[in-house]
């Protein structure tokens, strides 16, 4: 496998990773799943590698440590880590070389970090320095603890003995992917592959762990290689740029090159793909005088006897789209579900078209349930797999509006309305996309004509591209008449598609305004904060030629009828 | 966590009323006459009149009950009608014998059964997994008894004449003669066994397939490591309660295994008592295997819990 001797590898000392000609294949079908990868990393940089999700890039980044998934297999290439090489290695060397060259920080830490065991054991045991196998508490010397706990501090962690007693659970999401990049760098490996690792975190703790990222490659002079479907946190964070696509890296190169000047369309398409966090805003229809569609005021909701909402006051008219911006806890899901009637335990008022909303869904009109649709975060669960598309979209309308005289009509028209294709009306929901399971769900919601669409981080799980088509198609609808409610950590999306903003913090709106007000004048604290740990797309950027592309979104700024 | 134990206990015990009352009506409150059916034929007036007294069959059904149950606490069970002896003195060895098979049983069954799930899933679609697949699955299909008498017929007849094919000794001493207890206790470790294997297949797979354990291997851990630091802990919780519900059904399975081997313990009684009508003593081993039932599944649930960091570190 390794016929190519690294006779390279000494031209220069700095490199701490070199693949070449790497192939992965899927193995009862012997499909290659990535194919001739080359790269090079050096000490104390970072790699990029941006792709969708299916690009095969978690697949490179396992095969940098020689692991392979079920079914898989390394088939050809080499890769040498500060000269050495990996592969063709016996199980056991490679299991000395990982760890110590080359470690890994995975994108879930929450399922990564074993959950029956003390953090001491799963940091200390990453050391490797068990003398006594068999013993279970091998390595656990005062030299590895005194390790453990410099490791702990430099990432801003506790290192004292209840903290290393914790286990899993009793951290928060950023004090565990803290941990995992604690156990990374522990034992001071010249490569590290980081998979995602902020994908579950929100703005705030994401700035924090990307900055210890950063500052912990440059102490220890590693190379990292930074696995990540986000071109704006790749843009922040990375030196070099390597861009994926189905298996094959298509461009690759410096970060500032690639940006400014990506080669590939398929890069180009990523970075379109984007969403900028100040952009004019979406068009804003004419402040028209009257009553609100959705008029919410002095609403507070608890779970149990701990209050998650207090004081909320938010207006939604017709064609407008208001978004609630807000981290992990911050209430802004409880209060969509207030709103739609899946959370009855709140007081306050919720006059809907003038009249008051039942807290209960159930205590709810048809009629006024059919008016306002909710549509889930994750697409994956929000459809019954046994069910086909057609059912799916027929379902809530029958349960709302009755049975319709031509059914076929109506799952056409709200396929349609949902960029669609008819045909797809008999598939199941495996048969699709994730992109393509939103776009149905969106269907779903809409196909009972509602005046009001709740969309609670409908495109969180989805790729960037697939979501900026998602961001698209609701400015479509809107236009349409629909009124929006936003619910989202992401407040670059929020400057793309909402005219109003209401920023959430511990179950209060902090500030409520115009997005193009907010956004370039934050009132409040927590918002100025937000927006400045939000990595800013636009400074690395500036220079492209696309930038202005983005600046004008290739939208109709509808003149509205009438 | 103590709460949540105190909880269980609650409705250990709660289950256990209700089973004694559904005990106590089904064999001695039902409509006709409990009298007549244990004398049947030899039922003459005088000693009906008797039995009647002697089962208070003559007060209301509710005191009837408040006199089994105060009776039950201070382990005054009655008098066997078949040998009249008193209930508990004539049950004391038979039960201790009985949980010394059961106890063979589960100690035998218990490892072996999670180390074969375990080796299943570590050698996943390969002939070692799907070999122990078609023989769980096998075993499972067939029901204990025929299990028994074809171990009978291989080890205890024709050529190979291993072992005893009944039990010949008292039922005071059964451990004294192991030989004569080896084709007991291996029916009730076949009997009990496939559940377990079949859930610890399934569970360490899925452990192994988890992020915790690839990670563990990312980090360079020795294999070793991996299986039993990181996998194995993890993957018995959910194991845990598959083998309370088996060695729960060993309290009840004895029964059929018992008579079988001729097995002087608690199922021999059972049916013997059922031959002889003799109420005080079906009575008292019901009760007896219900309560062995909830006992087994009180202990499995108080494992589960402590198994469970998220429980036990929560609720200190």
């Amino acid at each position: 496998m390794s016929n190519q001797q690294p006779a390279n590898s000494g031209n220069n000392e700095h490199t701490a990773l070199e693949v070449d000609g790497l192939t992965v294949v899927g193995r009862p079908s012997d499909v290659e799943i990535i194919s001739g990868i080359t790269l090079r990393v050096r000490r104390g940089e970072i790699l990029g590698l941006v792709g969708e999700s299916g690009s095969g890039k978690t697949t490179l980044g396992l095969s940098l440590l020689a692991h392979c998934k079920r079914a898989t297999e390394i088939t050809a290439g080499a890769i040498s880590l500060s000269g050495t090489p990996l592969l063709g290695r016996t199980e056991n060397e490679v299991r000395q070389m990982r760890g110590r060259s080359v470690a890994y920080i995975p994108q879930s830490p929450a399922s990564a970090l074993n959950p029956a065991l003390r953090l001491r054991t799963q940091l200390s045991e990453a050391l490797h320095a068990g003398p006594a196998p068999g013993n279970g508490t091998a390595g656990d010397t005062p030299r590895v603890l005194d390790r453990v706990r410099e490791v702990l501090r430099e990432v801003a962690l506790p290192d004292d003995d209840a903290f290393l007693k914790r286990y899993p659970h009793q951290l928060s999401g950023g004090q565990q992917q803290r941990v995992a990049i604690a156990m990374a760098f522990i034992g001071y490996p010249d490569l590290i592959v980081l998979d995602e690792p902020t994908t579950g975190l929100d703005v705030t703790t994401q700035a924090h762990v990307l900055q210890t990222i950063r500052r912990m490659t440059r102490d220890y002079g590693t190379a990292g290689v930074y696995i990540s479907h986000d071109m704006a946190v790749v843009a922040d964070l990375a030196d070099d740029i390597a861009v994926m696509y189905q298996g094959d890296v298509v461009e690759r190169g410096a970060a500032n090159d690639v940006l400014a000047a990506p080669q590939h369309p398929y890069t180009a398409r990523l970075l379109r793909a984007v969403p900028l966090l100040k952009t004019g805003g979406h068009a804003e229809p004419e402040e028209e005088p009257g009553d609100a569609l959705l008029r919410v005021r002095g609403l507070q909701a608890n779970y149990g006897s701990a209050p998650v909402l207090q004081n909320i006051d938010i207006d939604v008219r017709r064609g407008q789209c208001v978004a609630l911006l807000g981290e992990s806890g911050s209430g802004k899901t409880t209060l969509s579900r207030s709103v739609v009637g899946l959370h009855h335990r709140f007081t306050g008022e919720v006059l809907f078209d003038g009249e008051a909303l039942a807290p209960s869904s159930y205590r709810r009109t048809a009629e006024q349930r059919r008016r306002v649709q909710y549509i889930f975060q994750n697409p994956y669960e929000a459809l019954n797999p046994r069910k086909r598309v057609r059912d799916l979209i027929l379902a809530p309308y029958i349960h709302l509006a009755g049975q319709p005289t031509d059914p076929d009509a109506v799952v056409h028209e709200a396929l349609e309305r949902a960029a669609l294709p008819a045909a797809y009306a008999e598939r199941f929901p495996e048969q699709l996309s994730g992109g393509e399971r939103q776009r149905v769900s969106i269907a779903r919601a809409i196909a009972t004509k509602p005046d009001l669409l709740i969309c609670d981080e409908i495109t969180s799980a989805l790729d960037v591209s697939v979501q900026a088509e998602i961001v698209q198609l609701l400015r479509n609808l809107q236009d349409d008449g629909m009124a929006l409610l936003f619910v989202t950590h992401n407040i670059a999306l929020v400057s793309n598609i909402a005219q109003k903003v209401a920023v959430l913090n511990k179950g209060e709106i902090v500030e409520y305004g115009h997005v193009g007000t907010v956004m370039s004048d934050p009132r409040h604290s927590y918002t100025r904060a937000l927006i400045a740990d939000t990595p800013d797309f636009e400074l690395s950027f500036s220079e492209s030629p696309l930038h202005r592309t983005i600046q004008a979104p290739p939208v109709k700024a509808a003149p509205r009828a009438e | 966590m103590t709460r949540l134990i105190l909880q269980r206990l609650f409705y250990g015990l709660l289950t256990l009323f209700v089973v004694s009352l559904v005990v106590f009506l089904a064999t001695q409150a039902l409509p006709g006459d409990a009298a007549r059916a244990m004398l049947g034929r030899d039922a003459t007036p005088e000693r009906l009149t008797a039995l009647r007294e002697q089962l208070n069959l003559n007060d209301p059904v509710a005191v009837q009950y408040g006199k089994w149950i105060a009776g039950l606490f201070v382990l005054n069970l009655g008098e066997s009608f078949a040998n009249a002896m008193p209930v508990a003195e004539y049950l004391g060895p038979r039960v201790s014998s009985s949980v010394a098979l059961m106890a063979l049983a589960a100690i035998v069954a218990t490892p072996i059964a999670v180390a074969i799930g375990a080796y299943s899933a570590l050698r996943r679609d390969r002939a070692a997994d799907h070999a122990t697949s078609m023989v769980t699955l096998i075993t499972a299909a067939v029901p204990e008894f025929a299990v028994g008498i074809l171990l009978v017929l291989v080890f205890a007849t024709g050529s190979l004449q291993l072992f005893p094919a009944v039990f010949a000794g008292s039922s005071e001493a059964v451990l004294e003669s192991p030989e004569q207890l080896v084709l007991p206790v291996a029916t009730l470790v076949i009997a009990v066994s496939p559940p377990i294997i079949r859930m610890m297949r399934a569970s360490m797979i899925e452990v192994l397939e988890s992020e915790y354990v690839q990670q563990a291997r990312l980090k360079g851990l020795p294999e070793r490591t991996v299986i039993w630091r990181h996998a194995a802990p993890n993957a018995i919780g959910p194991v845990a309660q598959v083998i309370a519900v088996q060695l729960g059904w060993l309290a009840g399975g004895v029964v059929a295994i018992e008579f079988l081997f001729r097995f002087p313990g608690v199922g021999m009684a059972l049916m013997d008592a059922i031959d002889n009508r003799d109420i005080p003593v079906i009575q008292a081993v019901t009760l007896l295997i219900a309560a062995i039932y909830i006992v087994v599944n009180l202990l499995a649930d108080i494992v589960g819990l402590a198994a469970n960091p998220k429980v036990r570190v929560s609720s200190r």
